[in-house]
């Protein structure tokens, strides 16, 4: 048995639908019959991918300004609810901009939310969601039982994003009502970090550190590795709150998840808040002083030692070869 | 300037969590100052400095009168606290919090609310946004930094991509990450005084909100069941003698990294 409706709150840049998103439309043509992607921006310009993975209409508010997602993006969808009738499930990814949504819009049609989900079923009609627990250690499953759409988040790399070979879907224009005060906030600049080499989220093989490296310079020795081997370099929550490095680094609880075949984990401990962000990787290396580190409990290879020493001798072997 | 900071009282996260196997609601044990809100705490104390003077005042939501959690922030500096305690709250979710902060918030009349972005137990990172729902004003989530400028808050957003300047007018709430400010350490001074600092306890009833919309009831989802996941088996552990960078070698090899 399926859903009927099912919306995807798509994301995306210039380059197209974000891999979440598309990840989600794969996963709601499981759960439903119907497919729709909602698009607070241009919708228009996704239309074909968004279409190649499942949707058959796409709803687009179309370019919002300097007006944020959350409360406007919120506004348009209550109002096409409110015309088009709601759906049986509303899937958002666990990104800053779902969950403003998200959030507003359960306010304004007084709908639960059930967040930071890696699975999804349907039982006796209703989604059933799958929430990890205590750093992963348990899962809870929780139906909805209420009278109104199902809204839920899912974490990146929940699901496989597979084409479904779909025709480019239908464009439907809707309209973003006027927020009122609470709309009154506006972006006046935008700043985007520098991407260069392998991206965290979806590297072969990851470099991260935490930490253990004992200062700022020392992360350098971390950018190094994941040059030579092709990595993409990520960050503990730790040294990304101490202003080391930048948030898009951060692996985690918070930030990225991440799921290489190989993930280096340099000056780890291993907080349950970083676990959760990488221990569905392949394989997994640590190297950490402290022999009773959590890390090395999921660690395929773990070296009790000073990153200090196995780093710069691990990066001369490598440039020797 | 009035400020108010949700601050949320949580299991101490060194302590393993624990399920309630009767409800499926997380145990509750002693309770401490989540520490995603210290810097909210730490944010509108120097918000409030910058200004020239005002008043930094706290909202909580907790079983059975909790206030160890409060009484930390008071001592950082905060001069009173609201604390929501009401047996109907037992597994209240989300929007149901929301709901029972945003009416107490209402009668604070604060020109800015902080917040952290996600608590450091629930994490669902959507209580702040909610609440700025419920009282229908502007609000800037996962903000890196924030200034108050007359009746204008500016702060750098925090994106998947970099981060935004994102202004607006006040009254108005904002999220704030980990990381934003330093949270100060109580002083001994500091946590005398929090002894005697006013500490309003509210119930539902005191609020208008009718018990049915919040608690377990109130969430309209349902815990069908929880399972032990797979536990990741540990592999080799050598401890290094000048050759571990060799192990890593040899390992990446097998692996064809290299």
């Amino acid at each position: 048995m399926t859903l009927g409706n099912v919306w995807v709150f798509a994301e995306g840049d210039e380059n197209g639908p974000s891999t979440l998103t598309l990840e989600l439309l794969t996963k709601a043509r499981d759960l439903g019959s119907n497919v729709a992607a909602f698009v607070a921006g241009d919708g228009a310009a996704m239309a074909s991918e968004l279409g190649n993975h499942g949707a058959s209409t796409v709803y687009s508010t179309g370019d919002l300004g300097g007006k944020l997602v959350g409360v406007h993006g919120a506004a348009a969808m209550a109002a096409l609810i409110e015309s088009a009738g709601a759906p049986d499930a509303i899937m958002f990814g666990q990104t800053t901009d779902g969950r403003d949504l998200a959030a507003r819009l359960s306010v304004k049609i007084d709908q639960p939310v059930a967040t930071n989900n890696v699975g999804a079923e349907v039982a006796d009609g209703a989604l059933v969601v799958e929430e990890p627990v205590f750093g992963g250690t348990q899962n809870i499953y929780t139906a909805f039982r209420n009278d109104g759409p199902s809204i839920a988040l899912f974490r990146p790399k929940s699901f496989e994003a597979a084409a479904s070979g779909g025709a480019a879907a239908d464009v439907v224009a809707i309209d973003v009502p006027d927020a009122g005060n609470a709309g009154s906030a506006v972006v006046t600049g935008r700043h985007l970090e520098e991407r260069s080499g392998p991206q965290l989220d979806d590297a072969a093989v990851v470099v991260s550190g935490g930490r253990g490296l004992g200062q700022p310079e020392a992360y350098e020795m971390v950018d190094q590795l994941a040059g030579l081997l092709n990595a993409a370099s990520g960050a503990s929550r730790a040294i990304v709150d101490a202003g080391w490095v930048p948030y898009s680094k951060q692996v985690g609880q918070t930030g990225k998840v991440v799921k290489p075949s190989v993930y280096v984990a340099c000056g780890i401990s291993g907080a349950t808040q970083h676990l959760v962000g990488m221990k569905g990787s392949k394989t997994i290396i640590a190297i950490n002083k402290d022999p009773e580190a959590p890390i090395f409990g999921v660690a395929d290879l773990g070296i009790v030692g000073d990153v200090h020493k196995v780093m710069p001798a691990l990066i001369e072997a490598l440039k020797a070869r | 300037m009035k400020v108010v900071v949700c601050v949320k009282q949580v299991p101490d996260p060194a302590l393993p969590g624990e399920l309630d196997p009767a409800t499926n609601t997380l145990m509750r044990g002693d309770l401490i100052l989540d520490e995603s809100d210290s810097y909210g705490v730490e944010m509108a104390l120097q918000l409030v400095e910058a200004a020239g003077g005002g008043q930094v005042s706290l909202v909580s939501m907790a079983p059975n009168s909790e206030v160890k959690g409060l009484r930390t922030a008071l001592a950082m500096g905060a001069e009173d606290a609201v604390l929501i305690s009401d047996p109907a709250l037992g597994g209240t979710d989300a929007l149901g919090t929301a709901k029972v902060l945003g009416a107490a918030i209402a009668r604070m009349e604060p020109d800015l609310v902080l917040a952290g972005v996600e608590s450091s137990d629930g994490y669902t990172g959507t209580v702040p946004e909610m609440i700025a729902g419920v009282l229908d004003i502007p609000s800037i989530t996962f903000a890196k930094q924030v200034a108050v400028d007359g009746s204008t808050v500016k702060v750098q957003r925090q994106t998947e991509l970099g981060f935004d300047d994102v202004e607006c007018p006040t009254p108005a709430l904002v999220s704030v990450t980990a990381g934003v400010v330093e949270p100060r350490y109580p002083s001994f001074k500091g946590i005398m005084a929090a002894k005697k600092k006013p500490v309003e306890e509210l119930t539902l009833a005191d609020l208008g909100i009718d018990a049915g919309t919040v608690g377990q009831g109130g969430s309209r989802q349902e815990t069908t069941e929880v399972t032990t996941a797979e536990a990741r088996q540990a592999g080799e552990i050598h401890v290094d003698e000048g050759d571990g960078h060799e192990k890593i070698i040899s390992f990446l090899s097998e692996l064809k990294v290299i």
